[in-house]
């Protein structure tokens, strides 16, 4: 299993990046996270997402889809794009330290 | 990283529930991976998109053996209608969008929408028929023209 480096702390990732252990995240690693999937500044918009989705998944074991996040983070679905352009869900899981969204809606 | 998908375009050619989402989650999916999607829609597929017609979609209830329903009592008065009503309330519950509420939500991702030009005029319908997210009416040349360096799936 990969392990990669984030401020200064050993994670294991999974072979897509996907945090393996989500409790191994902590909130200084986001930026470096969000920046190698292309997200170059996380912006207090961008924060609101990757919370929601942490607490979602720490809430109910699954991670959110682009249609929960549209409906119930407080970012519509047009804005997500706009924010994560290449798939707000999977970016936000993988920069929240939490597994790939497994949703096919 | 090896081969990736970069983009698809979804045909949607046909007119019933269970023959206009997939090509809906298909396009939908891929905008959740980050991967540029096209909607065409054609033929019966237009009334996904026509503004009197994609809130009432029907489900097939003849010829439809996944069913698991005689064709004959299918072909009854109102079944198709009970078991439509049947299907969006078991989709509702499995926390799947209705079509327009889906389609809405596509469109939002960044997809673009199209309409058919030769359905278009084989209905006489025109881009006011269609709902708003429609970008445009275009032939099939120009649909060709949009899927270029992509790939084409046709529903």
């Amino acid at each position: 299993m990969p392990v990669k480096s984030y401020a200064g702390a050993q994670v294991d990732v999974e072979e897509d990046g996907f945090f393996v252990h989500p409790e191994q995240w902590s909130q200084d690693m986001a930026p470096e996270i969000a920046r190698e999937s292309g997200v170059p500044e996380l912006t207090e918009r961008h924060w609101e997402v990757v919370s929601f989705m942490r607490k979602e998944y720490l809430a109910s074991g699954d991670s959110p889809s682009v249609r929960l996040l549209g409906k119930a983070s407080g970012v519509p679905v047009k804005e997500l794009y706009q924010l994560f352009p290449k798939g707000p869900a999977k970016l936000a899981a993988k920069i929240a330290g939490i597994p790939k969204p497994r949703s096919c809606i | 990283m090896d081969k990736t998908i970069e983009k698809v375009s979804v045909i949607i050619s046909k007119g019933s529930l269970a023959e206009i989402y997939p090509g809906l989650i298909m396009a939908n999916g891929a905008r959740a991976e980050g991967i540029e999607a096209n909607l065409f829609f054609t033929f019966f597929g237009l009334d996904a998109v026509n503004k009197k017609r994609q809130a009432h979609i029907k489900l097939s209830t003849v010829g439809n053996p996944g069913l698991h329903l005689a064709t004959w009592l299918g072909s009854f008065p109102g079944v198709s209608s009970v078991m439509t009503r049947y299907m969006e309330h078991t989709m509702g519950a499995a926390d799947i969008p209705s079509i327009p509420e889906f389609i809405e939500m596509i469109a939002d991702t960044g997809a673009g929408l199209y309409g058919c030009k030769a359905s278009v005029d084989l209905f006489k319908l025109t881009k006011d028929d269609l709902i708003d997210q429609v970008e445009e009416i275009i032939t099939v040349g120009e649909f060709y023209e949009k899927a270029a360096g992509g790939q084409i799936i046709f529903t």
